[in-house]
């Protein structure tokens, strides 16, 4: 055996235990996702293939568009604010402050906590009549209980409470990925920032912000690909009962895993996840552009 | 004007600390209720104004959670999920990960872009295919379909890589020119090395996996099998005013979260960091 097979044979050899895996339960999968969106089938009889229907069954149905309109505002609500917060939060955890550590787990820590449990808690509190929150909301302000907001009780307040609870959970983790950015700053820039007069605001403007801005494009990134994927923060914020989900927070997740696991319309379902792959891309290509254009 | 300057600085501090104090505040606050409600009766659980500290702190909420639902079977399940799909990844990765940063072999850079590609693709547009794969397979119903759906990850190839990529091409190197085989460079230089990044890819993935929800809730479908966070909303709906209670549930699941998280994490800034998922 030559030595260039046999290296190439050892580098299989290391990749191979996660490949195998990798392409039968992933590879696979995504490839079977694209066929099974222009077929019909509930899973028992043959399938039959149908062109298009579904795409055009898609283009009419309302619920989905609803769906769809529902994940693009929650969306618009957790990107800019969860950005916001978690880059303030680093800037003041990479300064030299007391306590710094302990408020890095105590930040982090929503993120890694059970979302069954915490979301259990908020709906306790978020409660309309018995909950802190209003209780507190009606002591400070006089407003009777039943005219404060009934959070997630209330189609008008639904989307808000869940994008309150969103960035509650998970800003940490961003919290994390800006501080190992801000890490990776050469301090000489701000040295040299400031020896030419610039002040705290002038430096962050033109030292941290450019400095940070592949690390903003990733944040972004992750943050768009994972609000379209969301639909456990929804369920288990409403109650803990699903059937509590109305048309003002059905998400495009819970409709395709209603259409496929209730209603085992798996071709339809299928259709719906392809135009979620589609969404996610084509955000994917925009930022990756963006990020080329601006991000140097 | 120094004196000024310093003065401002000084109110600034002050205002940070704050800052800080209230935001600490409004992430610890759900926890201690949940832990404070976990020890009274329903009916003190809304008294308001809150007393913090119950004043007879009712213990029996903590044991009888565990005879309402079979709370020790579901996290028995939940651990035994946990482990085995961390070890798996943490070794597959790995393994995969020192290839591909260290390892010249045909076809590696197209392999490796397939692994990109994938992490953006969200697991929900083929979550139904694969349950059809696994179905034909047999695995419906079995923790093995949870395993194999989670064991072998991407974005955990794509961490270790990218912290291996840091580690000096000479090391490995000096090391074969010592005679050490490349299982050998894998056991006793990289993974040693990787520390940080061991141990950030390990919270990741036991996180995940503790925490799945749709997962099991399409997989598994006999009690005996399900897992914690499964059993925890079950037990929710069933028993949805029975705040005690269910605060005293959440409370032990969340537990060996914490423990994990706190046993790994002065490492975790350093490993997110090196492995660069800063991007």
């Amino acid at each position: 055996m030559s030595r260039g097979v046999k290296d190439n044979l050892i580098a299989y050899s290391f990749i191979a235990p996660n490949f195998i895996g990798f392409a039968l339960f992933t590879l696979v999968p995504m490839i079977f996702a694209f066929i099974l969106a222009f077929v019909k089938w509930d899973g028992a009889n043959p399938m039959k293939f149908i062109g298009l229907d579904n795409f055009t069954r898609l283009i009419k149905d309302s619920t989905f568009h609803k769906a769809l309109w529902n994940t693009v505002v929650y969306t618009i609500g957790v990107v800019p604010l969860t950005m916001i917060v978690a880059l303030a939060l680093a800037i003041l955890l990479n300064q030299k402050i007391m306590g710094r550590n302990f408020m890095r787990t105590v930040f982090f820590f929503p993120y890694v906590a059970s979302l069954v449990a915490v979301a259990a808690v908020w709906n306790f509190i978020f409660s309309p009549t018995m909950g802190p929150i209003n209780n507190i909301l009606h002591t400070i302000t006089g407003i009777p209980l039943e005219d404060l907001p009934r959070w997630a009780a209330d189609k008008q307040w639904a989307m808000f409470t869940v994008v309150l609870f969103t960035v509650w959970k998970n800003m940490g983790y961003y919290m994390v990925i800006y501080l190992a950015g801000l890490q990776g700053i050469n301090p000489e820039l701000y040295e040299a920032a400031e020896l030419d007069g610039a002040g705290p605001w002038r430096r962050f403007r033109n030292v941290t912000v450019p400095q940070l801005a592949p690390t903003t494009f990733f944040v972004l990134m992750i943050l768009v690909i994972n609000s379209f994927k969301v639909y456990d923060i929804f369920i288990n914020l409403f109650a803990g009962a699903d059937n509590q989900l109305n048309d003002s927070t059905r998400v495009m997740v819970y409709q395709i895993y209603n259409t496929a696991f209730r209603s085992l319309d798996y071709g339809y379902a299928s259709a719906m996840a392809i135009v979620l792959f589609l969404l996610v891309l084509g955000i994917t290509i925009v930022q990756f552009r963006g990020e080329k254009k601006y991000g140097q | 004007m120094v004196g000024k300057s310093k003065g401002l600085r000084i109110s600034l501090m002050v205002l940070v600390y704050i800052l800080l104090f209230a935001t600490v505040l409004a992430m610890l606050v759900p926890y201690i209720w949940m832990l404070s409600s976990s020890l009274k009766l329903n009916k003190d659980v809304f008294s308001f104004p809150m007393q913090w500290i119950p004043a007879n702190p009712r213990w029996e909420n903590f044991t009888d959670i565990w005879t309402r639902i079979p709370l020790g079977r579901f996290i028995f399940n939940t651990a035994k999920l946990s482990i085995i799909v961390t070890i798996l990844q943490l070794l597959t990765s790995s393994f995969a990960a020192y290839a591909f940063s260290k390892l010249h072999f045909r076809g590696k850079n197209f392999i490796f872009l397939g692994y990109i590609a994938t992490i953006a693709i969200p697991w929900q547009a083929y979550m139904v295919p694969q349950f059809i794969l696994m179905r034909y397979m047999g695995l419906n119903n079995t923790h093995l379909a949870i395993i194999l759906l989670q064991a072998f990850s991407a974005f955990g190839v794509f961490m270790m890589r990218q912290f291996y990529q840091g580690v000096p091409d000479e090391l490995c190197e000096a090391a074969r020119i010592d005679g050490l085989s490349e299982y050998g460079i894998w056991a006793r230089i990289m993974l040693p090395l990787s520390k940080p990044a061991l141990s950030t890819l390990t919270i990741f993935t036991f996180v995940a996996t503790w925490n799945d929800f749709l997962g099991p809730m399409i997989y598994l479908t006999d009690t005996k099998l399900k897992t914690i966070q499964i059993g925890l909303r079950m037990f929710i709906s069933q028993y949805s005013a029975e705040y005690g209670l269910i605060m005293a549930a959440s409370v032990v699941s969340i537990i060996p979260v914490v423990i994990v998280f706190l046993a790994l994490q002065k490492y975790f800034v350093q490993g997110v960091a090196a492995s660069g998922i800063k991007g």
